[in-house]
């Protein structure tokens, strides 16, 4: 059953303020979620006052200035900052998406950050991802056949076939879609979610693959697939303009046309 | 689940609903609303049937403020999950998963809803 309060030792309480240096005109605030294992308190919103004037344009740029300048214990991955990592995801503004691809200037008023939604914090912006990272595996996301290879080739596939599975391919497992999924939120212990349910799509529509089947079998499953209900907020937050509703919903179909 | 007695990070709280995750627990809940509905549907058939002496009680009933305001979110609730059911419908086939799309046909349903719900009491008095 849903459990739509967070957990006693979850809620958030009021924490810090850190004013801008004197003499910064162009300042803009950042209210950062902050949890500190070691201390046994709650998680708390710390706000701080970032000098725009000498801060990149993106939010990943304010966070690494709050953390060179202002508060060094801020915690938070990040590692490409152009958008291909997938390690800096997080909550800003109320939407899932990568803090180096998200400006600054598209964020009204306060910019409010928290770690992706509904998951185990492990420390301030860092989600603990060990499930999301099992059920991708769970969906056995390689090449799986049946035949031997062509001896003198590899196993070559039409540019109309490779198509199909360009974009799934472009995910970058970022869990954005998957922390934005109610039906995740409530039921990710069974509910593979839409971000393994979208690598397991790139696999069925390969046409080199030969496990489709299995694939399939694996997913019949009221959690598994069926916990989908298209309420398309992994669409909607896809940082990298991907669909995975739509990859579930041709899967759904799939499911059925195998049955005639 | 374990999680070493980390805490949960916020969800519902904190996060800004796209139109469509509306429509979505508005699909659910026009469900809920409308199996209770039939109960009132249900009732008021019985009554109906039973003559007019029964029949006169129960729309009494019907006839107050909270009986108007059940029946106009009953028909809300007919009609929203009607448009919303077709649009499951068209999305079991595949089709309109663009995000614009999908905007568009939630606002479609929705005002779909409301226009219907309208037209019903405007004819009916």
């Amino acid at each position: 059953m849903a459990e739509f309060r967070l957990p006693k030792n979850s809620r958030i309480k009021k924490g810090k303020h850190f004013a801008a240096a004197d003499g910064a005109s162009n300042v803009r605030q950042l209210a950062v979620y902050r949890y500190d294992p070691s201390s046994g308190d709650n998680p708390r919103m710390d706000t701080y006052d970032v000098d725009l004037d000498s801060c990149g344009p993106m939010v990943l740029d304010a966070l690494i200035k709050i953390k060179n300048e202002i508060d060094p214990t801020l915690t938070f991955r990040r590692s490409c900052r152009e958008g291909i990592c997938g390690s800096c995801a997080m909550n800003i503004d109320g939407g899932n998406t990568l803090a180096c691809t998200r400006a600054l200037d598209e964020v009204k008023g306060s910019v409010k950050i928290y770690p992706l939604p509904h998951m185990p914090v492990v420390k301030d912006l860092v989600p603990d991802l060990t499930n999301f990272y099992a059920q991708y595996a769970s969906v056995k996301p390689w090449l799986q056949t049946r035949t031997p290879p062509p001896p003198d080739q590899e196993r070559l596939q039409s540019k109309d076939d490779q198509e199909l599975i360009n974009e799934p391919a472009a995910c970058i497992l970022c869990a954005c879609c998957s922390t934005s999924c109610p039906s995740y939120w409530w039921n990710s212990d069974r509910y593979l979610g839409p971000a393994a349910l979208l690598a397991s799509y790139r696999w069925l529509v390969d046409s080199r693959d030969e496990a489709t089947g299995e694939r399939l079998d694996e997913l019949e499953d009221p959690f598994r697939l069926y916990r989908c209900h298209t309420i398309m907020n992994c669409t909607q937050t896809c940082p990298k303009g991907l669909n995975p509703a739509q990859a579930i919903a041709e899967t759904k179909k799939m499911m059925v046309e195998r049955k005639f | 689940m374990s999680n070493n007695g980390r805490p949960l990070s916020p969800h519902l709280s904190i996060y800004r609903w796209p139109i469509t995750m509306t429509t979505s627990i508005l699909h659910r809940a026009t469900g809920i609303a409308l199996s209770i509905g039939f109960i009132v549907f249900s009732i008021w058939l019985f009554d109906a049937a039973s003559g007019a002496g029964s029949y006169k009680v129960f729309s009494s009933y019907l006839d107050t403020w909270a009986g108007k305001i059940l029946l106009i979110g009953l028909s809300f609730s007919f009609f929203f999950h009607l448009g919303n059911g077709v649009r499951h419908l068209v999305w079991d086939t595949g089709r309109g998963f663009e995000k614009s799309t999908a905007d568009a046909s939630a606002w479609f349903v929705i005002i779909f809803a409301c226009a219907l719900t309208a037209l019903f009491w405007w004819a009916r008095s």
